[in-house]
């Protein structure tokens, strides 16, 4: 087996870890969605080992790509894994987003005062 | 990474993109204004192969690298500013990211703003999303007057386009305060009807 930089792989297929699914549940989940685990909820026994990472990343609030990106795992594929942890209760999503739907202009009118106090 | 968690009191996340060709200076960019050390993922995407080559299959997956770093803006608000490159052949990838993102700065190096152009149709093509062109200035960058770099570019009059340099980060947060500025005269960021 090939150990050289030019080749990198999980030791475990994605579609494994995924249960051989290449979508999540939802279709709300975006790099930037706002993810939290449930208070006082580990991930249950049959949890994969990602799974269980993921959980206890998210004991404080992390966005989607951030959570990817600490496990080092592409962003399509921890999307399916937080849709299964969102279903069976272990993380919540913090901040839900309609697919194609926009902020607000109260929202972007903060973003320019947070901005403008760099 | 513990530590790293937003305050708890953040339940809303706004994005915007930052493209532009390799080299350009976008993860610059996003570090300089980030809160967190910039950090990356990587997805694997199928492209159809570009050159006509009898030996390769017709499809091959490429690696892409998307660099992101954060700003909490409010007590509610989080901004992340994800910079991928804007070719044709990663579109795939970026149409999912581009969904429901504020707008795009496009970064522009000056001494190869050929590079640019794929950059700039495929937004214009592809998207309605309000964008910002930054012209990120390397000590020999040539210094083009704005209205020649507008033509060059082909650009709308309304298209702001903000000198910055990269590592500089209220020079970077002005380039973003340009592009939000911009989206809010758009209709979508007009107030609904009462």
């Amino acid at each position: 087996m090939s150990q050289g930089d030019e080749y990198r792989d999980h030791p475990v297929r994605s579609y494994v870890l995924t249960s051989g699914r290449a979508h999540p549940t939802r279709n709300t989940l975006r790099p930037e969605t706002l993810l939290v685990a449930v208070d006082g909820r580990p991930a249950p026994s049959t949890a994969t080992r990602q799974q269980r990472d993921l959980v206890r990343l998210c004991r404080g609030t992390l966005a989607l790509a951030e959570v990817a990106a600490y496990l080092a795992l592409p962003v399509s594929l921890v999307a399916v894994l937080v849709s299964d942890l969102v279903d069976s209760g272990h993380l919540t999503i913090r901040s839900n987003h309609q697919a194609h739907v926009l902020p607000e202009r109260d929202i972007l009118e903060k973003v320019l005062d947070g901005l403008r106090n760099i | 990474m513990p530590g790293q968690h937003l305050a708890p009191s953040v339940a809303r996340s706004v994005k915007i993109l930052v493209v532009g060709a390799f080299g350009v200076g976008k993860t610059t960019l996003i570090g300089s204004v980030s809160e967190i050390e910039p950090l990356r993922t990587e997805e694997q995407i199928t492209t159809a192969s570009v050159g006509v080559d009898p030996g390769l299959p017709e499809k091959q997956t490429t690696t892409v690298a998307l660099d992101f770093g954060r700003l909490t803006i409010s007590q509610e608000i989080a901004l992340y500013m994800f910079g991928t490159p804007g070719q044709r052949r990663f579109w795939d990838l970026w149409a999912g990211l581009a969904d429901g993102a504020v707008g795009a700065l496009v970064m522009v190096d000056t001494r190869n703003i050929e590079a640019s152009f794929e950059v700039l149709d495929q937004l214009e093509l592809r998207t309605k999303m309000p964008f910002a062109v930054v012209i990120n200035q390397f000590p020999d960058s040539p210094q083009y007057p704005v209205e020649r770099i507008r033509a060059a570019l082909d650009l709308l009059p309304g298209t702001p386009i903000v000198r910055c340099d990269a590592r500089n980060r209220t020079s970077s947060a002005q380039a973003l305060i340009q592009l939000v500025e911009h989206a809010l005269t758009f209709p979508a960021f007009q107030k609904a009807p009462a």
